[in-house]
């Protein structure tokens, strides 16, 4: 008996695993029937999963988290089984401001770009015209890491800078308009504004933490225990989705699919580099090989760790501008369901790690990790300042940040 | 009571407005540009927002209420945090609506019914609209199949008509997908 399930999602390359799940068949394999829908905002996409009118949504982490604490609405608990994917987003700025803090041709160094645009952000407070970044959402990955990244060079988000929400089909205009000088989003907007000459790549998110959680697939609690059966089947065609988008052969087919109307309705071209970690970082220039730009299937980047959701609930205590409360610590930390994960997965030839939770950004060199089930290697996952997430001492964490 | 009403769509503004105007004692403000739209919203001072979920300032909108929330300005939520049936038909109808809070959920109810309402009206002219254009697709392509029929069998219109409808009968489907089937085996069978 096949499970019917709707997803769903904004048009954006990371929207990838549950398009490509129906589209080559992998979700009617595990006995799942798949019905997209097509948003243009976050809160669209967020109203239709709270009134049921999907099962399930491509959306960003931190979203899940603040709706589950009632952040700007009444609250309502939703669960994240599965990681739709890592990074992918990219800070783009203005090009004049773009060549004064980057070498010329390149991605720039996290650290490096942070100090250049520092001096620039002062000389432009003191001048009564701050710099103005813009977002796509205010509980977004896009939000926590330009801020993550700002202040960590000395650059205080809403006291030296402003950052406003704007809509990613919107960002090149608002580039080019000059209502921003930046924009932190994901692809292919990032290219959209190159390709226009409103913009250039500085840097991408992988620089500012290099295994940082991005899209989620997020159901209301009270559905996954529902349809829990049709939710794990639908993780493992999600899998095999996974498997099949970072296998190189299929970059090209798969971007095409990607770029039909009914999905991201935009270029092939540009969509393809995104999957390959190709970059083009101004107009005119050559393309970058950046590689895990965005990150879809390896080293279980699908796990939801709970030390990831941890994560995110530091930094909305620190950007919301509320103390830590140790109960909403627990709540955020339970969206995360490593358990769901586990149960849908076992059997397969999936690895499964061993642990649910992790100190992020402690990985320096490759290393290999213990595991329930295959074996695992994890690469690099740290952040562009050194400092280390130990989820056993949130407090202390947060106590640490600038 | 003020409302304002953001559409990028002007017919589906005026469709909405045109509803509204009955009510009495309301003052109706419609924007259609993007640029400007919080600036426009502070200056109006608006008790209730419509706008239709498709909109991608939705979450401009969504940030805008949480800093003036912030700000300790009136705060905007999304309708009545107990109405979940009426929340759910708007969305269902397409239409997000805001309404600041304070305001007796009995002025709300009238303003919100109004609105689903004429989003309901709209898109049925949207679906009017789409089945027209499908059914004209439709008339092409099955011209298009006479064609290549009267071409390649030397029959006129009316057999064409009638060889097509007997397909589509003998094998239980749509005569549009029998002129379908025929106009693409004629262009990969053919030499243009």
């Amino acid at each position: 008996m096949s499970t019917e399930l709707t997803v769903g999602f904004l048009p954006l390359v990371d929207a990838c695993l549950p398009i490509l799940a129906k589209e080559h068949g992998f979700a009617e394999e595990e006995g799942v029937t798949l019905s997209l829908v097509k948003d243009m905002s976050w809160a669209t996409v967020l109203d239709r999963l709270l009134y049921g009118h999907s099962d399930a949504a491509h959306l960003v982490a931190p979203l899940a988290i603040a709706a589950t604490l009632g952040r700007g609405r009444p609250a309502q608990s939703l669960s994240v089984p599965f990681v739709l994917g890592l990074n992918g987003n990219a800070v783009t700025l203005r090009p004049e401001i773009a060549r004064m803090v980057r070498p010329e041709g390149q991605i720039g160094d996290a650290a490096e770009v942070g100090a250049a645009l520092k001096t620039i952000a002062q000389e432009r407070k003191a001048a009564g015209k701050p710099l103005t970044f813009g977002v796509v959402h205010r509980y977004s990955s896009h939000n926590y890491m330009l801020r993550y990244w700002l202040a960590g060079c000395g650059i205080r988000p809403d006291i030296d800078v402003d950052i406003t929400t704007v809509p990613p089909p919107f960002c090149a205009d608002a580039l080019k308009q000059g209502e921003v000088d930046g924009i932190c989003v994901g692809e292919p907007w990032n290219s959209v504004a190159v390709e226009q000459g409103a913009g250039e790549i500085v840097l991408s998110t992988a620089q500012i933490w290099r295994r940082g959680v991005e899209k989620v697939l997020a159901l209301r609690e009270q559905v996954l225990d529902e349809k829990r059966e049709g939710v794990q089947r639908l993780i493992r065609a999600l899998c095999k989705a996974g498997a099949h988008f970072v296998d190189p052969v299929n970059w090209e087919l798969n971007a095409e699919i990607l770029a039909r109307p009914e999905y991201l309705d935009g270029s092939a071209e540009l969509i393809r580099r995104a999957i390959s970690d190709q970059l083009l970082i101004a107009r005119g220039g050559a393309l970058i090989h950046y590689p895990d730009f965005m990150f879809q299937y390896r080293e279980a980047a699908n796990f939801p760790w709970v030390s990831q959701a941890e994560w995110l609930y530091t930094q909305m205590v620190r950007w919301d501008n509320v103390p830590f409360d140790a109960q909403d610590a627990q709540r955020a930390a339970r969206v995360f369901r490593p358990d769901v994960y586990r149960s849908a997965l076992l059997g397969t030839g999936e690895p499964l790690p061993g642990a649910s939770s992790k100190v992020e950004g402690s990985i320096e060199t490759s290393m290999v990790v213990s595991t329930q089930q295959g074996a695992i290697q994890l690469e690099p996952n740290t952040f562009f300042d050194g400092e280390v997430f130990d989820p056993s001492d949130i407090e202390g964490y947060l106590s640490r940040l600038p | 009571m003020r409302i304002a009403v953001i559409d990028e769509s002007a017919a589906r503004a005026s469709i909405i407005q045109e509803g509204l105007v009955a009510l009495d004692d309301c003052e109706i403000f419609v924007l259609t540009e993007r640029r400007g739209l919080l600036a426009r919203i502070g200056e109006i001072n608006p008790d209730i927002v419509l706008m239709d979920l498709g909109n991608p300032s939705r979450d401009v909108l969504e940030e805008y209420f949480s800093v003036s929330r912030a700000l300790d300005r009136p705060i905007a939520m999304f309708v009545d945090e107990s109405d979940d049936e009426s929340i759910a038909a708007s969305v269902e109808a397409g239409v997000s609506s805001y309404v600041v809070d304070g305001l007796a959920p009995n002025r709300i109810r009238p303003i919100l019914d109004l609105a689903i309402t004429r989003f309901n009206a709209f898109s049925r002219l949207q679906n009017d609209l789409a089945a027209a254009k499908g059914k004209l697709a439709e008339r092409e392509t099955i011209d298009a199949a006479k064609r290549i029929l009267m071409n390649s069998k030397g029959l006129p219109e009316p057999k064409a008509y009638a060889e097509l409808r007997k397909a589509a009968m003998n094998q239980g489907k749509r005569i549009v997908d029998i002129a379908e089937a025929i106009v693409t085996a004629d262009r990969l069978m053919g030499d243009h």
